[in-house]
């Protein structure tokens, strides 16, 4: 048992058929800290994020939650953990109360406590007024908010986030952003997939790219950044022939480059090649070191 | 301690879910659940009874009052289980929500077949209540229906979610609805007795689970008969035993990879 780590995977793999999802794959999220599961999509995170619950069985590897060795002793760490979905799955046709004392019931809160649970939880996610409100009637945001209330009515000591944001406007995004943050700094431990770089960037401690169901890069993300891209990238705009061009010229001198549309980048500080001078960032890690660009 | 098989805080936890969405939508389901019986009762016992003044003994509309207990019972049971929990898994995604938390896919379908045998042992008893207004006598072995309803709910509820989880679509349904649950309500007795039919109808129908339903309501109603009756309740228990486990095994394989 590894008492100061929150998850601890070994070797992990997931097979479907004959594909293979997860490919031994390495995680560790020491308690109190967030940590994010950066990927494309089809990168392995969602299926991650089921062994996690027990919801997809491991072929290969070990799995330990909170102790608690996967998938065996599943139950008793799902007891201490919270789960977001990618997908909204509330009880649309309940109130927001009702998906919350439902959720309390589920996790085992008892009888004294499940009252100031749901209040703590409606408080935190800003859903007090809209307690009486049917699911069907709230915004986009306001549900995300009450999943995330869900998940932390019984104050688990590990959150598991998957695309927390995704599809949400910025202003939104922001919003649950802060919340994510207050959990952190509270020291829940949080398991949090993205495929935003800048989510990632903001609220994970330590980043895991993950790629093809593997690892293939696991640090701060500032040293992230400096181990792969160095501290500033020169991005250079023009047709599609000065943009080959300038590609070359880069590669000759041994800089690493991307193209990003409309422009390229040459990363490791720009290798004297003149153009627009920016902070290198995740993005450029990513997918210097996949090839694939993030969605 | 958690991490127990069935635990009690698990099924209570699915339990409560089931009753707290059951108050946003009790009045229509109490409403087919009840008044398709009925209009059974009322067209068959009242049409035919026309016809048929009395049938293996009985005055017609008791018989088929009696015997409309197993159709309301089918009808609260099986077809909830199909589509409720084909539409919770793959639509609405519910059972990933209550996987996340500590219950298990056995606790999960015990509960779901808890939950729709009780209703069905609720809702399978209204046609008794008609068929009373309408002259059948009360007899105390009636009380004891709901409970017969209860038992074969279970069977049914554990068949329904035993079937939602082996279909891959929802048309799945009208197959099962139409080559298998159709033959086995009309081949129970319900409103006419096995005995009219040939003998290998006679001998498929002693298979039927609802036929055992029918003929304990019946003798709940008309008088209790001894051994027989302990034989159509072991059919009964051993039908809801074999589909609850069935079910906990096939809807495991369809929500967890």
């Amino acid at each position: 048992m590894s008492e100061d780590l929150a998850i601890r995977l070994r070797g992990v793999v997931k097979r479907y058929g004959t594909i293979t999802a997860v490919d031994g794959f390495d995680l560790d999220v020491p308690e109190g800290t967030c940590v994010g599961l950066l990927g494309p999509n089809g990168a392995g995170k969602t299926t991650t994020m089921k062994m996690l619950t027990a919801q997809a069985i491991a072929d290969e590897g070990e799995l330990e939650v909170l102790g608690h060795v996967l998938p065996g002793d599943s139950k008793a760490a799902r007891a201490k953990s919270g789960v977001v979905p990618q997908l909204d799955n509330l009880d649309v046709t309940l109130t927001v109360e009702q998906n919350l004392l439902v959720f309390a019931h589920l996790y085992r809160i008892g009888r004294h406590d499940r009252k100031a649970a749901i209040e703590w939880a409606l408080a935190l996610a800003n859903l007090a007024d809209r307690r009486d409100t049917r699911v069907d009637k709230l915004s986009g945001g306001m549900r995300r908010r009450l999943l995330i209330a869900r998940a932390l009515v019984h104050r688990p000591r590990l959150i598991l986030l998957d695309e927390p944001t995704v599809g949400l406007d910025p202003q939104v995004r922001q919003e649950l952003w802060a919340l994510i943050d207050g959990l952190r700094s509270e020291g829940t431990s949080i398991l949090m997939s993205t495929h935003y770089i800048e989510e990632a960037q903001r609220l994970a401690d330590t980043v895991t790219i993950m790629s093809h169901g593997k690892e293939v890069a696991s640090g701060p993300p500032a040293a992230l950044v400096a181990e792969y891209a160095g501290t500033e990238a020169v991005e250079v705009y023009g047709p599609p022939a000065r943009l080959t061009e300038v590609e070359a010229a880069a590669r000759a001198s041994g800089a690493r480059t991307r193209r990003t549309g409309t422009s390229i980048s040459i990363l490791g500080n720009g290798h004297g090649l003149d153009g627009e001078r920016r902070a290198a960032n995740l993005e450029d890690v990513f997918v210097l070191l996949t090839g694939e660009e993030i969605s | 301690m958690i991490g127990g098989r069935l635990e009690r805080s698990a099924i209570s936890g699915v339990l409560v879910r089931e009753i707290v969405n059951f108050s946003s939508f009790w009045k229509s389901t109490t409403f087919s659940s009840t008044v398709q019986p009925t209009i059974y009762l009322l067209a068959f016992g009242f049409g035919f009874g026309s016809l048929v003044s009395q049938v293996a003994g009985y005055d017609y509309v008791d018989f088929v009052a009696t015997g409309t207990v197993a159709t309301g019972v089918l009808f609260a049971s099986v077809f909830p289980a199909m589509f409720g929990v084909f539409v919770k898994y793959q639509f609405q995604r519910t059972y990933d929500a209550i996987l996340a938390a500590p219950v298990d896919v056995e606790e999960l379908a015990t509960a779901e077949t808890l939950w729709i045998a009780t209703r069905a042992g609720v809702y399978g008893s209204v046609p008794i209540l008609v068929g009373i207004i309408f002259g059948l006598d009360p007899a105390w072995g009636m009380l004891t229906i709901p409970f017969i309803g209860f038992i074969a709910g279970f069977g049914w509820g554990a068949c329904g979610i035993l079937i939602a989880a082996i279909v891959k679509s929802i048309d799945g349904f009208s197959y099962v609805s139409s080559a298998i649950l159709t033959p086995l309500f009309l081949v129970a007795g319900t409103f006419f007795p096995l005995t009219q039919l040939p003998e290998w109808a006679q001998v498929l129908g002693k298979f039927n689970p609802l036929y055992h339903c029918v003929q304990l309501v019946r003798d709940a109603s008309f008088g209790w008969s001894w051994p027989a009756d302990l034989g159509h309740l072991a059919v009964l228990v051993g039908f809801g035993l074999v589909m609850w486990r069935l079910s906990i095994w096939r809807l495991a394989k369809r929500l967890i990879d």
